[in-house]
């Protein structure tokens, strides 16, 4: 139980994963001028979608097929949370609704939409925590063989489901896409300065709806990464969903909106969460002031940066505001 | 080629409105609240099968079916509607106040302490006091904070107070370990149940008139403020525009400090009427998601305290009735929520029609909408 | 069917609300010519154009491109039919650098390579002698750079139709000749360049044809080789421009303000002014020449408390009596000066953006200035009423009434509520910056006679224009300020529209734009 022991690296890189899902999604859909507050409410929905999916077909089926598990839950989670992207891109877009209204709206409804249905489920299965999706969960949880073999550094470097493996490459792959690619500029301009982006000739309502919904989608297996791994395939509305969910859009920020950045970010993030649990001595309140840590973090670097005012950290510009080409 | 019309114009083409008759965005706000209610109707009806006269007859049973019931929804519109109204003037400023969660959690948890701490110790009128005051001021410094940093460096303060709510939250956390009864439970209980001192008393007889009394002074004197008083004029130039404030003399980082003050103390004052008007306890639960709500209600209502009123009341009503028809169906009170976020999605949506006009592409538009 | 035209429009007409901007605009654009459209502030020639690069889109008629209707939604239409604008205000995203913003919503074949298309980059500039650095951020950039940096980006995509807004407006003389060899080597490749403008000796010197607009209508269109300056201006105005604005001597000139090497720094660090010294004479009009940008929006918002001073003094005299009671205005605020007494008006040039409070009616908007007044804590609506109700009766402001947001009312009128509450506060100095900017006629001349009646009250009235017809006929003094300095103080009464200009455009060096 030290601040260096391995259960406390492997919980951290769990937590830090999903956040880093969550933050992924939300770089996304901030670089095209979105600031989308209803990112908690969408992991929600990834995460319901996805564990509705993966239960209904093993209840299906008495022999459920481990590839089938997982495709029809990771297609159920993305598709559930694109469709609150989307949702949450035609208020703010096309009818230009305030965007921190709409994001707020979408948190209360995704997450009540997810507990309502999650409880539903319980039921079904015959009671609070019986629901459980092992052979889906199983997939998700499977390990490389040889990850036990290497003691704990190994385990805590390999010993993960794949999804925390995924994560780290689309981190590394958003970089790329977003620094080095024709697209990735043209939606870095569209979240800077929408009314150039579209006198470029880059369709700005497009890549507005593409990013929020493919950031969603994103964000949205944070969701599922932690119904399927950290609760082993079961629902509990205790609400960890959201409070990781907030975690994701402060680490947006915490990153200065870059990919590599939020890598690191999320597993201090994940560590710090974690961390008092394996502080000596430390009562269940002083715990509870540590949990904090995460967040008082993320206003030191938002104030950081706001004084410092270095051009590459500032937020987008026209981040919350809509776009109205006609607007004289 | 000779024709003089073009042919490939889009099918409908997007203006901006310059205004619009009061009947007329009445009107489609009205069409919005009903397409609220039809959609939750049919939410209901697909899970339960009643029909949709049962459907509100059930709901409105749920809301006011008894007295109690009824008190109930009146003490809920009333935090709801308190907290609305301290965000009015940071919004009306264009101030991003998403903290009203942190602000009211702070004023719960200093009431809920002298509660704790106080109780029996003084009159229960004189704790009220002193605990109201002490509310405001822990709800004005939570609102101060990230003032202070929007006014000398331009800190993002939608991302501010986002965080701050978190890290009242864990403070919530923290101060419940601390005063949790019975020991281990991590709960706090019911404070000072059998003396009831520092809760609300009656008031004319009714066991939540203080709350209305002081929200129903707070939403007038709202209105007021920002209609008639200097500063309320204050904050309504620099909403609009921080270069004609300057210009006119107003100081822009003073009056977001003094409006951010007052709007944080009121959100903090919410938590005072939650605590020691409602549920005589603390928990992270004491906001409960209603910081988030009013932020809504708030926007929708355009600073109008009074159609915050309204909306806080239809909000308040589907939500008892959600949890009603999910208590009579073995459902889950989490239904509220999805109700709560299908009327919001639709009102926040009407918002568009009444900004915007849609001009078909025959382009006969009339003039002057 | 004729098909010798780039472009033709015919009865093109956008309005904006109750504003007919475009009112059936028949124009052709030649294959191979330079076209200068012509037009007052206001005249809607950038409306026409933004209509042909997808910017707007219009209300009625027909648009064709090498005699093929077509129907342009967005920048992009008008870019893939060839068609690329510059407009005056820079279309560039500040965090990227030149090389990004010019390869910004190309559909290049393969991956993006930056090094590649910064060689283009090069090449085009050596081609034509610009000088930009392709791994600049635009936000370290002076405005000169950032507009040759948007020139370089419709030349790097081949466009076959130029459009320049107003090209001129912030270039060096050195940088115009050069933007002129530029355009006319695109002419001999065959291309087709339009120039937005309203300065006549570009027009006469760069251009093969005129087309001119007229309050949104299309009046017609000339050879250059056939036409002169009078003539144009003729079709501009519809009438020959004698403008015969009245002006009184000055009597008993008395000194209302001291400007002494007045320093300030914009938010890049620039010297925006450098070392301005002046001093305005009540009695008198003291108008204020110069390109736009030149400092002029800092000079006037230095005096009014709005921007930080780096060092000099700017002095206040209340009265006559020999500098007893002069008071110092600089390290004070909006507030501290009005507080201290300085009757100080200022009609500033983004009049709903500063002057005014858009969403507020008229009554609202005469209590910025005056709301303090009377009881503590609540407003008085009473006073500001009347002086609603007064301005509108005087200057014959049409509006709905003084309760209607002043957004929606027309330019002029808005004007006419700004100034009309400025003047209502018997200042002792008045400011205006563009006061007739996208004024009609008659509004314009309002102004003037308004102006003019302030001086004759011993009013000290600071003019800043644009137009030198209505400089030197309106203002006493024409001070010139060339890049943040000042070029000369002249005699409104002697001085010449070519010294003016001369004094605009010609200082020694370019300075300012560099860091």
């Amino acid at each position: 139980m030290t601040i260096f022991s391995s259960q406390l690296f492997m919980s951290a890189i769990i937590f830090g994963t999903v956040i880093l899902y969550g933050a992924l999604g939300e770089i996304l859909a901030e670089k095209s001028g979105n600031l989308n507050l209803g990112v908690p409410g969408i992991m929600y929905l990834g995460a319901i979608a996805g564990l509705a999916g993966a239960f209904f077909y093993e209840m299906s089926t008495p022999d459920p097929n481990g590839f089938l598990c997982l495709v029809i839950s990771l297609v159920c989670s993305f598709a559930a949370s694109c469709l609150g992207g989307l949702l949450y891109s035609f208020l703010t877009i096309t009818l230009r609704v305030n965007q921190n209204v709409t994001g707020l709206t979408l948190t209360i409804f995704g997450g009540g939409i997810a507990n309502f249905f999650g409880g539903a489920l319980n039921t079904l299965a015959g009671g609070v925590g019986q629901i459980s999706v092992a052979s889906t969960s199983a997939v998700y949880r499977a390990s490389l063989p040889f990850a036990n073999d290497l003691g704990s550094f190994g385990k805590v470097i390999f010993g993960h489901g794949f999804l925390v493996y995924v994560a780290l490459v689309l981190a590394v792959c958003m970089a790329w896409f977003l620094n080095r690619t024709r697209t990735g500029l043209n939606l870095r301009a569209v979240g800077e300065n929408p009314a150039t982006a579209d006198a470029a000739g880059i369709n700005v309502t497009r890549y507005k709806y593409v990013a929020t919904c493919l950031g969603a989608g994103i964000s949205g297996l944070g969701g599922l990464y932690y119904t399927m791994d950290y609760v082993k395939g079961t629902w509990a509305s205790d609400g960890t969903i959201e409070s990781l969910g907030w975690l994701a859009v402060a680490l947006v920020i915490f990153a200065t909106w870059k990919p590599i950045n939020v890598i690191w970010g999320a597993y201090l993030f994940g560590y710090l969460r974690w961390l008092y649990n394996y502080i000596e001595g430390l009562g269940r309140s002083s715990q509870e002031i540590f949990k904090m840590i995460p967040y008082i973090v993320t206003i030191v670097v938002l104030i950081l940066v706001s004084i410092r005012k270095k051009r590459e950290n500032q937020p987008p510009a026209s981040l919350g505001l809509s776009y109205f080409r006609e607007e004289r | 080629m000779s024709s003089p019309a073009i042919h490939t114009a889009p099918l409908v083409r997007i203006a901006k409105r310059d205004g619009i008759a009061l009947w007329k965005s009445c009107l489609i706000r009205l069409a919005a609240v009903f397409l609220a209610l039809v959609l939750s109707g049919l939410f209901i009806y697909s899970l339960t099968k009643l029909n949709p006269v049962d459907v509100y007859k059930a709901m409105y049973d749920g809301a006011f079916g008894t007295s109690r019931r009824t008190w109930i929804t009146v003490r809920e519109v009333m935090t709801l509607l308190c907290i609305a109204i301290g965000l009015a003037p940071a919004f009306k400023m264009r101030f991003w106040n998403i903290g009203a969660e942190g602000q009211v959690l702070i004023g719960g948890i200093v009431t809920a302490g002298m509660m704790i701490h106080l109780g029996n110790t003084m009159s229960t009128p004189l704790l009220l006091l002193v605990m109201g005051v002490a509310s405001l001021a822990a709800g004005a410094v939570w609102g101060l904070i990230p003032a202070l940093f929007k006014a000398r460096w331009n800190t993002n303060e939608t991302l501010f107070t986002l965080m701050l709510n978190y890290v009242a939250i864990q403070l919530t956390s923290y101060c419940v370990s601390l005063w949790e009864n019975p020991y281990g439970s991590n709960v706090v209980g019911q404070i000072n149940q059998q003396t009831r001192s520092g809760w609300f008393p009656e008031l004319f007889g009714i066991s939540c008139g203080l709350n209305v009394l002081l929200v129903l002074v707070l939403t007038v004197g709202m209105y007021i403020y920002l209609r008639y008083s200097k500063q309320g004029y204050e904050i309504a130039v620099l909403g609009e525009s921080v270069n004609t404030a300057r210009y006119a003399g107003i100081k822009p980082s003073k009056v977001i400090i003094r409006t951010m003050i007052l709007s944080g103390a009121i959100c903090g004052l919410a938590g005072f009427i939650a605590v020691a008007g409602a549920d005589h306890t603390i928990s992270v639960d004491t906001a409960g998601g209603r910081g988030f709500t009013a932020i809504i209600v708030a926007w929708i209502a355009k600073f109008n305290t009074f159609v915050m009123l309204l909306i806080s009341l239809l909000l308040v009503f589907l939500q008892q009735g959600a949890i009603e028809i999910a208590t009579q169906f073995g459902l889950n009170d989490f239904a509220a929520n999805v109700i709560t976020g299908i009327i919001l999605f639709c009102i926040i949506g009407s918002e568009f029609f009444i900004n915007y006009r849609l001009i078909p592409r025959s382009g006969k538009e009339a003039k002057g909408a | 069917m004729a098909t010798e035209y780039a472009v033709e429009l015919r009865g093109v007409t956008k309005t904006f609300g109750p504003v007919v901007a475009n009112d059936r605009v028949d124009l052709q654009i030649h294959r191979g010519e330079i076209l200068s459209l012509l037009g007052e502030n206001g005249s809607g020639k950038t409306t026409l154009m933004n209509m042909l690069s997808g910017i707007y889109y219009p209300d009625a008629g027909e648009i064709l491109v090498n005699g093929k209707a077509v129907t342009i939604h967005s920048p992009k239409d008008a870019f893939d039919l060839g068609i690329g604008m510059i407009h005056q205000h820079f279309k560039l995203v500040d965090v990227l650098t030149a090389t990004e913003n010019i390869v910004l919503g190309l559909k290049e074949p393969g991956r993006l390579d930056l090094k590649a298309a910064a060689r283009r980059i090069r090449e085009i500039c050596d081609k034509y002698g610009f000088a930009v650095d392709p791994e600049k951020k635009i936000y370290d950039m002076s405005v000169s750079e950032k507009q040759t940096v948007e020139i370089v980006k419709v030349l790097y995509r081949g466009a076959n139709i130029l459009i320049l807004d107003e090209p001129t407006a912030v270039l060096t003389p050195q940088e115009t000749a050069r933007l002129f060899a530029v355009l006319r080597n695109m002419k001999a490749d065959g291309k087709s360049i339009v120039i937005i403008t309203h300065k006549l000796h570009e027009v006469m010197e760069i251009s093969d044809r005129v087309a001119v607009l007229r309050k949104g209508a299309y009046v017609g269109d000339v050879a250059t080789c056939d036409t002169d300056p009078q003539k144009l201006t003729d079709m501009m105005v519809g009438h020959a421009v004698t403008l015969n604005i009245d002006r009184p001597e000055p009597k008993e000139r008395t000194k209302r303000l001291e400007v002494r090497g007045l320093t300030v720094r914009n938010q890049y660090g620039v010297k925006a002014l450098d070392d301005v010294t002046f001093d305005v004479y009540g009695g008198e009009i003291l108008g204020i020449a110069g390109i736009s940008g030149c400092g002029q929006k800092e000079l006037l918002e230095s005096i009014a408390g709005l921007q930080r001073i780096e060092t000099g003094s700017i002095r206040y005299f209340p009265a006559d009596d020999g500098g007893q009671t002069e008071k110092e205005l600089v390290g004070m605020s909006p507030l501290a000066i009005k507080k201290a007494g300085v009757a100080l008006s200022f009609v500033p040039e983004d009049r709903l953006g500063m002057g005014l409070v858009g969403s507020m009616g008229m009554t609202d908007n005469m209590m910025l200035r005056s709301y303090r007044k009377g009881l503590p804590i609540f407003t008085n609506r009473r006073d500001p009423k009347k002086l609603a109700e007064q301005v509108r009766e005087q200057l014959e402001v049409v509006t709905p009434g003084v309760n209607t947001p002043v957004r929606r009312l027309s330019g002029g009128n808005v004007q006419k509520v700004l100034v009309g509450r400025e003047i209502a506060a018997a200042p002792k100095v008045l400011m205006t910056a563009y006061a007739v900017r996208g004024l009609d006629i008659n509004t314009s001349y309002t102004i003037y006679n308004l102006l003019t009646a302030q001086k004759i009250e011993g009013v000290a009235v600071v003019y800043v224009g644009e137009d030198l017809d209505v400089l030197l006929e309106l203002c006493d003094r024409i001070l010139v300020l060339c890049s943040g300095k000042v070029n000369g103080i002249l005699d409104g009464r002697t001085t010449t529209k070519e010294e003016v200009g001369l004094r605009m455009t010609n200082l020694q060096e370019k300075e300012g734009a560099a860091q």
